[in-house]
């Protein structure tokens, strides 16, 4: 197996607060990793350094093999951020529209062709999206706004798909629909970091483990990691850290 | 992977050929072309109301041609900018072009080769739309304090260049309120040829900029040069701006790449059926508003700006 991401000794800080110090992981292909950490552990940040929104201070960062600076297949990745979950954006767009979005880097600067239509449609029905297609995506549901977003990654065929606490603010019922979601696409497939708050619901999806405060504290196996005793040290240490200023960013 | 690369590198090739062919058509499409199709134009909508005097009014011609033109360009550019909570930013370009039309009238004066103010204004509205672009991207503040210093440092050079004694006021004023009934020729032919290089423009990069408006991390992550776009489309907003500041006039030129977007996005949930729609509107408000300034005899510039108000609260109404 060839690893989708790999991060070598990775550090950045924020002027000069560190957020991320010496961080080492690789991620396989294929593989459903929950990414979990007390806030203000630098998950986001090192979530951005993997997908190249982000330069680090330091080490080394590959995505499928190519150092991320050099890496153009952007298509294959796919990132639902915090920020998708806003309802901020008042912008009218269809949810269509939306998922056509994953297909414009494909299609530079020609019209979309009816593969790329059929392949839109796919994505759609694939996140049982239909029934609101036409719909303003700032009047749906945070659940049914997240779930768009998966498709415009399926539709850009993107074999990572990177998610930043997705269910803050969804219903429980939703919330486990919405795993199943990530669970028979990872089975199809694709590769999954899943950011989550929720640590006992990841643990039940989630194949391995991963648990951050500043520095990486295991990464394993989710049978393994549940008791290897990582958490207590990483929120321990948070706690012990609380009173000291949170490193910003989040 | 491999295919859809060398499709990119095939589009770069063709569009390194291709930008300075379509420049040269449109050039000798305005020079040749466009003449004779407006004299065809307006021969024939002077049979169809009978030798009305104003559709026979060289004036009038020219005015109204420059205002459709504006109110499809206006409108286009400004649903890109209405949703990246960019609406403000053609005020603050139309008052920098103004700077550059009193540039352009004190060179002018002295040097009559130079005495092309529009030319001016399109100049110097472009390098301080860069300008922004750079400010925007190298500077943590505000998104509205370039705004702010843009808007005001260019209605201060404008006032200062001006108020050094050696331009006509009436002169002054066509730009700062607009004056349909000062659209030379040559400026409409200059308005056909923007108008086909912002639709040209907009038609091959729509999907780029759509992306880039709506979720710019995104884009960014599908490696959509974000900083092209964003450059590309303020200046496609300062040639618009500086193309309407002619009939609106710098203070009011904004009110058109805004309102008629604002009232589009109140009744639709389509992002590209807003856009066709704010053109409609746009359309409504230019020639709405031309008509009602003659009836009324009031100044057409301000008249356009009250018929798109007037639009966008039937589109609140509507739409609640």
């Amino acid at each position: 197996m060839t690893s989708a991401i790999s991060v070598e000794n990775v550090s950045f800080a924020y002027s000069n607060q560190p957020v991320l110090r010496d961080v080492s992981m690789s991620i396989e292909e294929g593989e459903f990793l929950g990414l979990v950490g007390p806030n203000g552990s630098g998950k986001t940040t090192l979530l951005e350094i993997m997908l190249g929104l982000r330069s680090p201070d330091s080490g080394h960062v590959e995505l499928f093999d190519t150092p991320v600076e050099e890496f153009t297949e952007g298509t294959r990745l796919g990132y639902v951020s915090q920020h998708s979950t806003d309802a901020d954006s008042m912008m009218p767009v269809t949810v269509r529209e939306v998922v056509e979005m994953g297909r414009y880097p494909h299609a530079g600067l020609r019209r979309l062709s009816s593969d790329d239509h059929a392949i839109i449609d796919e994505a759609i029905a694939k996140v049982g999206m239909e029934p609101f297609a036409d719909r303003r995506i700032s009047n749906l549901s945070g659940g049914q706004r997240q779930r768009a977003y998966i498709a415009r990654a399926l539709a850009s065929e993107a074999d990572l798909l990177a998610l930043d606490e997705p269910t803050v603010g969804v219903d429980a019922d939703v919330v486990e629909q919405f795993y199943d979601l990530l669970t028979e696409l990872n089975e199809d497939g694709i590769t999954i970091v899943l950011i989550e708050h929720d640590i006992n619901t990841v643990s039940e999806y989630a194949d391995t483990m991963a648990c951050l405060d500043g520095e990486l504290y295991e990464h394993c196996e989710t049978g393994p990691f549940l008791e290897s005793g990582a958490l207590e040290q990483a929120f321990s240490s948070a706690r012990a850290v609380s009173s000291r200023q949170v490193a910003g960013g989040d | 992977m491999a295919v859809e690369q060398g499709r990119q590198r095939w589009d770069v090739g063709l569009l390194a050929v291709g930008i300075p062919l379509v420049l040269l058509a449109f050039g000798a499409f305005i020079v040749w072309v466009f003449p004779p199709l407006f004299d065809l134009f307006w021969g024939g909508m002077e049979t169809v109301f009978n030798g009305h005097w104003l559709v026979r009014s060289t004036f009038i011609q020219h005015g109204f041609t420059a205002g459709v033109l504006i109110g499809v360009t206006a409108p286009v550019v400004g649903a890109y900018l209405v949703n990246r909570q960019m609406a403000l930013i053609g005020e603050a370009l139309a008052h920098t072009a103004f700077g550059g039309v009193a540039i352009g009238l004190f060179v002018g004066a002295s040097v009559p080769a130079l005495d092309y103010p529009l030319a001016w204004a399109m100049v110097v509205a472009a390098i301080s739309a860069l300008g922004m672009q750079y400010i925007a991207v190298k500077t943590d503040g505000y998104a509205d304090i370039p705004i702010a210093i843009m808007l005001t440092g260019g209605f201060a050079v404008g006032i200062a260049v001006i108020s050094y004694g050696v331009v006509f006021s009436a002169t002054v004023e066509s730009y700062l309120f607009g004056d349909i009934l000062f659209v030379p020729f040559e400026n409409v032919q200059l308005m056909v040829g923007l108008a086909l290089l912002v639709g040209l423009t907009i038609g091959l990069t729509h999907k780029q900029l759509k992306f880039i408006t709506f979720d710019r991390e995104a884009a960014r992550l599908a490696r959509i040069n974000v900083w092209f776009y964003d450059t590309l489309l303020i200046v496609l907003t300062a040639l618009v701006v500086v193309a309407a500041m002619q009939i609106l006039g710098a203070i009011l030129v904004a009110g058109m790449l805004v309102i008629p977007v604002a009232a589009a996005m109140q009744i639709t949930n389509s992002f590209n059926r807003g856009l066709v729609l704010s053109v409609v509107f746009g359309q409504i408000a230019v020639i709405g508003g031309i008509l009602l300034s003659y009836d009324l005899g009031v100044a057409t510039g301000p008249m356009i700006i009250i018929t798109a108000i007037v639009i966008y609260l039937g589109s609140l109404a509507r739409g609640s």
